[in-house]
């Protein structure tokens, strides 16, 4: 079993009086990618700023094993226009950066030759890319990423995140990704957990797939197969009200009530 | 008259060399409006610091960073918007420092060099202030440029790579408060903000890195002194605003020709 490098027990925040979080349980461990998916407003940026300690909980505690070392990637970056900054000098901003490694670290995430562009001329996936490297940079043992392919194309988002899973087979940190596209980012995930600011479900991506409460908040997977990129393995068929129903069993089950218990999935 | 011109020149490139980097931060941290604030508050400052008799620079200096303190407090409550909330204290601080001069009975102080500056009537003293203040701004600078543009770049991303995001503030904000007291006697409390953005934001057209800005700002600030002074001298112009208008006509020089930036 590899190492655990942060668990959240029992987390809850609330904030005027509103729940944002309820008694989150989750943990992380090393060489693990995990992925929080959840629909606006559910909580995992909260979650993820909880674990960063920009924001405090209400109760519950985050339990980080002492070798943590965090490399963070936000969402998105905003830099003034008028701070004249090449990508060079945003990479030396990290703390205790030893600069030999910039170069390489650039290079290992495909950008090598943008070292002296300005940051405000890259493209969404280049700058992805350049937020990734400046997480790298922080040697980390986890890799924390707040949406890590926002404003990407599909054929970038495939890319990115074969290069994050290349990253953790080649560093074997832990990865804790928030997405709210499921599809291309299941292909590549060890656990995922829905958050609707309690833990909805939790396990591999195709057994959370399958899940009535994902169900609930996210569809029947399969259901629009021309963006269902991942290997998805349709051990199931669906009655004319998309409900789902196992292959094994007979059409004259149909209107089963749930879903979950009469699907077997590998 | 001379020996008045060399001893101004002298002054106003102290402040405005230390008034260029600073400048770029606030330029960067779009703090304009706060310094502002802090500059019409530095009136108040001069009135209590002859009601109680304490020296004029370092009463300002407090009455500056006790307001950036209110500002900040006030600012995390979120009361109110914060541009209205600088609106609301700058203008009180400048009204109530008004307000504040009118009581001096036995003191005549000469409003107008407060407000608008006067660089020929700086004394020795006042060099002093300004060079010791400014190698100490200048001093701080350097030992926290990178936290202190690492906080400026992205504040989540330096408070989770450890940088410590509310020291490096508060120290911004003093740094901007001691440019602001020894900047008073050379362009008034109205018109210092101006040499602090105006220099930086002329040299963003001709850098490509942030030292290079900020250097670039000292150097053209430099420059408004000289010219200022100069047609100070010439036309018998307020000294104060013609520096400023000379900032403000290199920045038109700067954005309507066809400068490369430095490499």
């Amino acid at each position: 079993m590899s190492q655990q490098l942060v668990a959240f027990d029992k987390i809850g925040i609330t904030f005027n009086g509103r729940v944002l979080l309820n008694s989150i349980d989750m943990s992380i461990s090393e060489g693990e990618i995990v992925t929080l998916i959840g629909p606006n407003g559910s909580g995992k940026s909260t979650l993820i700023r909880t674990l960063l300690g920009l924001q405090t909980a209400t109760s519950g505690e985050v339990i980080r094993h002492k070798s943590l070392r965090i490399g963070y990637m936000p969402q998105k970056l905003h830099i003034d226009p008028t701070l004249p900054l090449t990508v060079k000098h945003f990479l030396a901003l990290v703390r205790g950066v030893d600069k030999a490694k910039i170069v390489p670290t650039l290079e290992k995430v495909g950008i090598g030759h943008l070292l002296s562009s300005q940051v405000h001329v890259l493209s969404g996936g280049e700058t992805q890319r350049v937020l990734l490297a400046r997480a790298l940079l922080n040697n980390p043992n986890l890799l924390v990423l707040d949406e890590p392919v926002q404003g990407v194309d599909v054929n970038g988002q495939v890319e990115l995140y074969n290069l994050i899973e290349g990253i953790r087979n080649e560093l074997g940190c832990g990865v804790l990704m928030v997405s709210h596209d499921l599809h291309l980012v299941m292909a590549k995930t060890d656990t995922v957990v829905c958050i609707n600011q309690h833990v909805c479900c939790s396990g591999s991506p195709q057994h959370v797939t399958g899940h009535p409460a994902y169900q609930a908040l996210f569809g029947v997977p399969g259901a629009d197969e021309s963006i269902a990129i991942y290997a998805h393995q349709h051990d199931h068929v669906h009655d004319e009200h998309g409900d789902v129903l196992s292959e094994s069993e007979d059409a004259n089950h149909k209107g089963a009530t749930s879903a979950h218990a009469n699907c077997h999935h590998s | 008259m001379l020996d008045l011109l060399f001893r101004a020149l002298i002054g106003g490139l102290g402040v405005a060399s230390v008034a260029g980097p600073l400048g770029a931060f606030v330029v960067w941290r779009r703090m304009a409006y706060f310094g502002d604030t802090l500059a019409h508050s530095a009136l108040l400052g001069v009135a209590l610091g002859f009601l109680f008799d304490i020296n004029l620079n370092l009463a300002i200096i407090v009455l500056c960073v006790g307001l950036a303190l209110v500002l900040v407090t006030l600012q995390k409550k979120h009361i109110i918007a914060t541009d209205t909330l600088l609106g609301i204290l700058a203008h009180s601080a400048l009204s109530l420092g008004l307000v504040a001069v009118s009581f001096l009975d036995n003191i005549r102080i000469d409003l107008m060099a407060y407000l608008f500056g006067d660089l020929l009537a700086i004394s020795q003293t006042d060099v002093y202030w300004i060079y010791g203040g400014g190698l100490a701004v200048i001093s701080l600078l350097v030992i926290f440029w990178k936290p202190l543009l690492a906080v400026t770049v992205n504040e989540e991303l330096a408070k989770v790579e450890g940088y410590p995001v509310e020291a490096i503030r508060l120290l911004l904000m003093l740094l901007v408060a001691l440019v602001i007291a020894v900047a008073m006697k050379i362009v008034g409390v109205l018109l210092i903000t101006s040499l602090m953005i105006i220099p930086a934001a002329t040299a963003r057209k001709l850098s490509n890195t942030p030292v290079q800005m900020a250097s670039i700002a000292s150097v053209l600030g430099c420059l408004s002194v000289c010219g200022g002074l100069w047609a100070s001298y010439h036309w018998d112009t307020p000294t104060g605003p013609s520096v400023v208008v000379c900032a403000a006509f290199l920045f038109l020089l700067a954005y309507s020709l066809p400068f490369k930036r430095l490499g």
